[in-house]
């Protein structure tokens, strides 16, 4: 991280996962896909698998279309307890930059509070992100949470 | 005590002699019952689901897994066979194998080195015939201490079609007639021979009693209602061409059901509150369905084989799905996605995409969890009580709709006649 504009790129980079934590703990969902490219990808994938190169994730969504479909899914046709959800994101880890593309690891855990019982960890794990900086600034073209955490507490409803 | 029901009851109370439509919530809550479950269930006279032989496709590789709650390792032994052996080292007990999968050429425990051939058998004891020192042989085992003795643990294999089930009971049936002519049929469709290729694992907590999951995929009632997704889709109504099937015993089942043009608002969509008539997704690929030669008809085949596993089909998605009880509360559900070694690249993606809709964050089978945890916190307040599973009358036929808790009563009649044997 040598120029101003190394610099800058790494405090957007922390402020845009302030954000996403920001929406994603408000429960504001709409907000979530707009923190995506149109063809973008957002995947939740166990270690095992990631490491072990199986393909299968727990959710593979290859569009902001799919992800707006998921988001429907949450609001009108997924029975689940509710709970909140609030994040921890580490700082960004930065393992490539291409000019405009930047290639960056976090590390998040995730925690679960379900009314009326105590806070749980629901998810540990790493985001691997492709991030693009663009005019109307930084939008993930993918981002995958790795998670290391090897039994999901029951379900899955809102993304991490 | 006036009017109330004595709130623990000493043993499940069955209102019927001769129908189990009335099941007793303590079938879920007591902790005696459940440990005869895993005697006469798990360990005794059935066939449990370890893994795919596609999971160990080279000597020596091996996974971890469960039968009940015993640590079983199933392994691929230097002459080809599949071997399963209970991880529990025959000296101090120790459960020796900590890895999950990977490739061994024996087996060696830790904590004394005591090693084990692929197959179970013990090879060596370190310092068996003592140590020499001054002229002296100083310890050992006895002179008599047979090696033969003192294996693992080794459980009878039946692999067919390239799944693998393993049993602590060398005295079971074949898998042929465990499963019966009608479940064969309905296994062969799905498992006919091709290699399979594993897509990976999901694994889920799932905080309820193990026999709800079977429960779950035995009960047609609830897809087109709680699933808002099957319905709106087609992929899963009331009107959908179906047939409810059930071996002899009746502890087996599998629904099988063809979808419908779906979509339109009919008779069976009209009064269900959860049918969402303006829903139309956004990315395609979700529902991007390619009919296979394989499937010869049916949509979706959803295979229940008592007491550990559910072989799914659904449209292009297809998996395995391992049930594995811990205690009488909760189960650990494994799910396993699979392909075949002749699919092409687009067809490993569809497979992938419909994905989405199981598993622990699926459209159609997060919720699914989450009714499971329910039903268990109101079974334990109120252990006294009974479920009422009548749809369809009292008895244990096969039907050809979908409109009935058949397959569920048929379980229980099954459960009653291994549970309240004397013996």
């Amino acid at each position: 991280m040598n120029t101003i504009d190394d610099i800058q790129a790494y405090v957007a980079l922390v402020t845009l996962n302030a954000d996403y934590a920001s929406a994603l703990d408000s429960a504001d969902w709409d907000r979530w896909a707009e923190f995506f490219v149109e063809h973008c990808e957002y995947k939740v994938q166990p270690r095992e698998n990631y490491e072990r190169g199986f393909p299968l994730c727990t959710l593979a969504l290859l569009s902001r279309g799919m992800l707006k479909d998921r988001v429907y899914g949450i609001r009108e046709t997924l029975f689940h307890d509710p709970y909140y959800q609030r994040h921890v994101v580490g700082l960004p880890h930065i393992l490539s930059r291409d000019g405009n593309l930047i290639e960056v690891e976090t590390n998040y855990a995730v925690f679960r509070t379900k009314l009326s019982q105590e806070t749980t960890v629901f998810n540990v794990g790493r985001y691997l992100d492709r991030v693009r900086i663009m005019p109307e600034g930084l939008k993930f073209e993918s981002r995958l949470c790795i998670y290391d955490t090897e039994m999901i507490p029951n379900s899955l409803i809102y993304p991490i | 005590m006036g009017d109330i029901p004595v709130v623990f009851p000493i043993r499940p109370v069955w209102e019927s002699k001769e129908s189990s439509s009335r099941i007793p919530f303590s079938v879920y809550t007591d902790d005696e019952l459940y440990k005869r479950e895993l005697e006469r269930l798990f360990y005794h006279a059935h066939w449990c689901y370890v893994g795919l032989e596609a999971e160990v496709p080279n000597t020596g590789d091996f996974k971890r897994t469960v039968v009940g709650e015993r640590s079983v390792i199933m392994v691929r032994a230097q002459d080809g066979e599949i071997n399963v052996v209970e991880n529990v080292c025959a000296h101090r007990g120790m459960q020796f194998c900590r890895e999950r999968h990977g490739n061994k050429k024996e087996f060696v425990c830790p904590y004394h080195q005591w090693n084990y051939s692929l197959k179970g058998d013990l090879q060596g004891v370190p310092f068996r015939r003592g140590v020499k020192q001054d002229g002296k042989v100083l310890g050992g085992m006895p002179k008599e201490f047979d090696s033969k003795e003192h294996g693992l643990t080794k459980l009878k294999v039946a692999v067919r079609g390239g799944v693998v089930f393993a049993s602590f009971d060398h005295d079971v049936e074949s898998l042929e007639d465990y499963l019966g002519p009608e479940m064969l049929a309905y296994f062969d469709r799905l498992f006919n021979g091709r290699k399979l290729k594993i897509l990976g694992y999901n694994r889920q907590r799932i905080p309820g009693n193990w026999k709800l999951m079977q429960e779950n995929i035995k009960d047609p009632y609830h897809p087109g209602l709680l699933h808002t997704w099957f319905v709106t889709y087609g992929l899963w109504r009331a009107d959908n061409k179906s047939q409810l099937v059930m071996d002899s015993h009746h502890r087996h089942a599998a629904m099988v059901s063809t979808r419908g043009a779906g979509g339109a608002k009919s008779e069976v969509t009209a009064g269900v509150t959860s049918f969402k008539e303006t829903m139309e997704i956004q990315d395609k690929r979700l529902l991007d369905i390619v009919p296979e030669a394989w499937w010869g008809g049916p949509t979706a085949v959803m295979m229940t084989v008592f007491p550990s596993v559910i072989f799914q089909q659904q449209v292009n998605s297809v998996s395995t799905r391992h049930i594995q009880p811990d205690g009488k509360g909760a189960f650990d559900f494994v799910w396993t996605h699979f392909g075949f070694e002749d699919d092409t690249e687009e067809m490993t993606q569809r497979r992938l995409v419909q994905a989405n809709l199981f598993g622990p964050a699926g459209f159609v089978s997060a919720d699914d969890g989450e009714v499971i945890e329910l039903s268990q916190n109101g079974f334990e307040q109120k252990p006294f009580h009974r479920a009422v599973a009548e749809l369809d009358g009292h008895g244990t036929e096969n039907t050809d709709h979908m409109v009935s808790e058949t397959l569920i009563r048929g379980m229980y009649s099954y459960w009653r006649s291994v549970m309240e044997d004397p013996a």
